[in-house]
């Protein structure tokens, strides 16, 4: 604020000092997107449909035993969660890009790192949180043992976060091209493999009757590292994206 | 002054122009050493105690799955010297290292399937190492998916740079939970780690066929890199020039 510009006058001082910060640009971005998602409320449903209809196909396709079904249900819950995030990852970016947002958060004095965090938020908050919500529910339908419903949550609450984070880079990377949805599963699939490996196999253990506490010490190292890293990636991808 | 070889490869002209004086002893020193230590391990080492023969492919299988992860650092860095450097040549390595790094990968995994069906009874067995092979081969497949998406080559190029950067921070990650997915899930049927040390008249041929694939990959790198270097710079003189000179000398 005490930053006196060199030759500039009084009127253009005040209003280079009166531009938003950091924190009001961040909020804004966020009730601008949370708005937004909220006008869509139907395609919001989308990737828990998804999530539903695929649940349902595994009785079908497998087997309704229910042992069967238990011993499957971890892995399946967490694989099936995980694509319905993949899915949902195209849009991230996309509207934004058509319409010219983008570009004006390219261009806007607040660092482009916190608007990518406050898109990657609402996009957790509209798919990621629901979809963790939805899980006990399917829990039922693939009878996961009664050991398992706490874990499975707390493990998607942070897994779906860091899934998010790490697909903002594919979905900002692939935002300029027009068939970008298959392309983004495929270079963001391998780079989820950790995050699957031990939201899973933390649900297993706990059904086991062993700790899992490791595990979700885990994905929260996970989800720490990607809220560090992945905005940058993302926002370094954006401006080659729409520069280019 | 010392830096000045630094931004001379700036220009991949004046690159093109060095390299062919490299490419001659490259290929014979390669080929020579890929003579000796293939006909040394498939003809003179002995044959395994346990194995027989069939283990005689690790000649070729060790060496590619060695270069198939060095490759990757090769794309990744390079990558990162044409995103920070804004150097064509740079960005012209990286698409050759992510091609060939891919077909490694690939020769890696299938001579490790050919060689498990006599030794675990198996084609494909979900073993740590043998999975991270795989995802690796995933990364290097989305590497060059994402640079043949964009029409534009210097998008192209600064976008699979990301990739590739995003991907090196990753793969010690994904190496490591791979690692401890295995030790979980651990058959107990087939064990692999209990290999005992190499003996020394198999270790020595393995390690001129190491040297002879490093030699090999850097033949083969050059090669490449240097028809994408007249690939993409194929409407400047120099090259014309070169084209014009080649069909005068037919």
């Amino acid at each position: 604020m005490n930053g006196r510009l060199p030759g500039v006058n009084d009127s253009l001082q005040a209003q280079v000092t009166t531009l938003p910060g950091l924190w009001p640009g961040f909020w804004a971005t966020l009730r601008r997107d949370l708005l937004l998602a909220f006008r869509h409320r139907g395609e919001m449903a989308n990737p828990i449909l998804f999530f539903l209809m695929v649940i349902t196909m595994v009785p079908l396709g497998i087997s309704p035993e229910k042992a069967v079904l238990a011993m499957l249900a971890p892995g399946m819950l967490w694989v099936v969660a995980l694509l319905a995030t993949l899915l949902s990852l195209d849009g991230l970016f996309r509207s934004d890009f058509e319409d010219g947002t983008l570009e004006q958060l390219l261009i806007a004095p607040q660092p482009l790192y916190f608007q990518v965090l406050a898109k990657v938020l609402v996009h957790w908050l509209t798919s990621g949180l629901p979809l963790t919500l939805m899980a006990p529910l399917l829990g039922v339908m693939l009878s996961l043992p009664d050991e398992g419903y706490g874990v499975l949550v707390l493990s998607l609450l942070l897994g779906t976060a860091s899934l998010s984070l790490i697909g903002s880079i594919g979905a900002a990377l692939t935002v300029a091209l027009r068939k970008g949805g298959l392309l983004l599963s495929l270079i963001i699939l391998p780079l989820y493999v950790p995050v699957l490996i031990f939201g899973a196999s933390a649900v297993t253990s706990v059904v086991e009757g062993f700790p899992a506490t490791g595990q979700l010490a885990i994905l929260g190292a996970f989800l720490a590292g990607s809220i560090v890293l992945a905005p940058l990636a993302a926002a370094g991808a954006l401006r080659i994206s729409v520069n280019g | 002054m010392g830096w000045q070889w630094f931004h001379r490869l700036g220009s991949p002209r004046w690159f093109y122009e060095k390299s062919s004086a490299w490419i001659p002893w490259l290929a014979v020193l390669s080929i020579a050493l890929l003579l000796w230590g293939s006909v040394w391990g498939l003809a003179f080492a002995p044959a395994d105690f346990k194995q027989g023969n069939s283990y005689r492919i690790i000649y070729i299988h060790v060496p590619a799955a060695f270069l198939s992860l060095a490759g990757y650092y090769v794309m990744a860095i390079s990558g990162a010297i044409g995103l920070i450097w804004k150097m064509k040549l740079a960005d012209m390595v990286m698409k050759s290292a992510a091609v060939i790094g891919a077909v490694l990968t690939f020769v890696s995994l299938v001579t490790g399937a050919v060689w498990g069906k006599p030794t675990w009874g198996t084609w494909w067995v979900w073993d740590a190492r043998i999975t991270s092979m795989l995802v690796l081969f995933f990364l290097y497949l989305g590497v060059i998916a994402l640079q043949e998406a964009y029409q534009h080559q210097d998008t192209a190029n600064k976008a699979s740079a990301i990739l590739s950067l995003v991907g090196m921070v990753n793969i010690p990650i994904i190496y490591k939970s791979v690692d401890w997915w295995y030790t979980l899930h651990q058959p107990a049927t087939i064990k692999f780690t209990s290999e005992s040390t190499i003996h020394p008249s198999m270790l020595y041929p393995l390690l001129v066929m190491v040297i002879a694939f490093y030699l090999f990959y850097a033949l083969a790198l050059l090669l490449r890199t240097r028809s994408e270097i007249l690939y993409r710079e194929r409407k400047t003189r120099w090259v014309q020039e070169l084209a014009e000179a080649g069909r005068g000398s037919r």
